[in-house]
């Protein structure tokens, strides 16, 4: 096995070239810095099972405005420190007056960090070809330590979910995830989220998790006869919801740099 | 209750244990959903429940250090914790309780990870009975590790004293109350010592054997701790085999 649970102090290897994140070296020994899953593949890290999202420059996040100040809007970001996003970083120019009526309290936002000082002043952006405005759908928040998790090796995780619940799916680096779709598929969506955060660290996730969402919608199906669904859905499709798809293809996979 | 006529009688102490014995412990992982981690702690009837929040956003924001997080440790006495009504609020003798306490978990603490930051502790004693800031630290250090804070090691801790001269592990209340010393320890399972302190008198030779039997029980301890997080993590997957 090369996953292994470990606790704050417990020894793992002696390899110190090795160390990596969620380790500390003393004495040439590594040791476990966090209570986690120890992985010994090529470096040796221990994902936390729990803990904060620390920003780093380059990451995509979805933040939630909380204050505006004279020239910036401070954001959340699920971390102890605050997002700054100052209003040169919006796509186009705003006068100080009017900050509130493009980005209002409350508003969630996909958006980049762009820099991290030392002192943890997180800077960030909205001038970036892959953030999409935050208008409609749903977000969840998972533990941003499972983040990668949630993406899969090589974005298969994701691929999966967004195949089998039809919503277009977006993960943040910091741990939130949002959802656009029709209802169902978002509650389909959640639920399988919530399962993946359960289990995070089950050998096999994705396979588990599409025979999961495979046996919720068996149910469905039954409910309701598959022609006249059909129907519905096309009836359904509004005018938003057709531009949003269109919109959804490109996203994750422009973010994952992985091809179709 | 009056001064007990004996402490120790035959080699075995008033609630029945051995002078180096331990009293029972439970402990119970991630009990209170709200916080970052929290931990549940028995240990004979004392009955202590920490939290740890962070690491968060310094507020009185002068506290902040800019290179490193403020580590902040709040114990307090419920009022109902001891038979007679104790007035709630902080008082000078849980504000040096939070003091050590705090001290006994700094150094073990990677504090430099997180600058501007603060990691909040709160300990809270529900039933008192001789030793609960052994019982506290127990529990932060548990807690701690359930928030994912990154750290050198979990710190255990225990008390030795002396009660009838005889050398006495984890004192309860009647040993505290009539014993002739009574001395805390916390420390990291290799043996670094972070709090000790001492009431009461010891010979020099009492004093080194007393460290080795609190390293003893620090060690036992320990073991438990590391078994209650790991059956946390267990039970969570478990749960999740039964829902299915």
């Amino acid at each position: 096995m090369d996953k292994k649970l470990v606790l704050p102090g417990e020894f793992i290897s002696d390899d110190v070239e090795r160390a990596g994140e969620g380790t500390f070296v003393d004495d040439g020994k590594v040791f476990s810095s966090v209570f986690g899953v120890a992985s010994l593949k090529n470096q040796i890290k221990v994902v936390p099972l729990s803990g904060k999202y620390i920003p780093k420059s380059g990451d995509l996040i979805l933040g939630i405005i909380k204050e505006i100040t004279f020239s910036n809007w401070i954001v959340d970001i699920r971390s102890p420190y605050d997002g700054l996003l100052h209003i040169s970083e919006y796509p186009r120019r705003i006068e100080n007056t009017e900050m509130s009526r493009y980005l209002n309290v409350g508003d969630a936002i996909m958006t980049l960090v762009v820099d991290v000082d030392v002192n943890m002043k997180v800077e960030l952006t909205l001038n970036d070809q892959r953030l999409r405005p935050v208008k409609d759908g749903r977000i969840v928040d998972v533990t941003p330590s499972k983040v990668p998790r949630f993406i899969g090796r090589s974005g298969s995780m994701i691929a999966m979910l967004k195949n089998e619940t039809h919503c277009n799916i977006f993960i943040g680096q910091n741990g939130r995830i949002w959802i656009t779709g029709k209802d169902r598929d978002m509650d389909l969506a959640v639920k399988a989220i919530k399962k993946i955060e359960k289990e995070t660290h089950v050998s096999g996730l994705t396979d588990r998790i599409t025979k999961f969402l495979k046996e919720i919608k068996g149910e469905n199906v039954i409910e309701k006869e598959p022609d006249k669904e059909e129907k519905l859905r096309t009836e359904e499709k509004t005018e938003e919801e057709k531009t949003e798809m269109e919109k959804s293809g490109g996203i994750l996979d422009e973010l994952l740099g992985d091809e179709k | 209750m009056s001064k007990p006529e004996k402490l120790i009688e035959n080699g075995i102490r008033l609630d029945g244990r051995r002078p180096d014995e331990l009293r029972p412990i439970k402990i119970k992982v991630g009990v209170l959903n709200r916080a970052d981690g929290s931990c549940y702690f028995e240990f004979g009837r004392n009955k202590v429940i920490a939290a740890v929040y962070g690491p968060r956003e310094v507020h009185p924001r002068h506290q902040q250090k800019s290179t490193s997080a403020v580590v902040r440790y709040r114990y307090n006495m419920a009022s109902f914790s001891v038979e007679e009504r104790k007035r709630p609020g902080p008082d000078r003798r849980s504000i040096e309780v939070s003091k050590v306490s705090r001290e006994a978990l700094e150094p073990v603490i990677f504090q430099e990870y997180f600058p501007r930051s603060a990691i909040d502790i709160f300990v809270e004693v529900l039933q008192a009975d001789a030793g609960t800031r052994t019982a506290g630290i127990n529990a932060a250090s548990i807690a701690l590790a359930d928030a994912g804070i990154p750290m050198k090691s979990l710190v255990s801790s225990c008390a030795v004293g002396k009660v009838d001269d005889t050398l006495v592990l984890d004192l309860f209340k009647d040993e505290d109350n009539y014993g002739q010393c009574d001395m805390p320890i916390a420390m990291t399972p290799d043996g670094n010592i972070t709090l000790i302190q001492m009431d009461g008198h010891l010979t020099r030779d009492e004093f080194t054997e007393g460290l080795e039997m609190a390293k003893k029980g620090c060690l036992a301890i320990h073991e438990l701790q590391k078994a209650a997080l790991i059956e946390k993590y267990n039970s969570q997957l478990e749960g999740e085999v039964n829902d299915k």
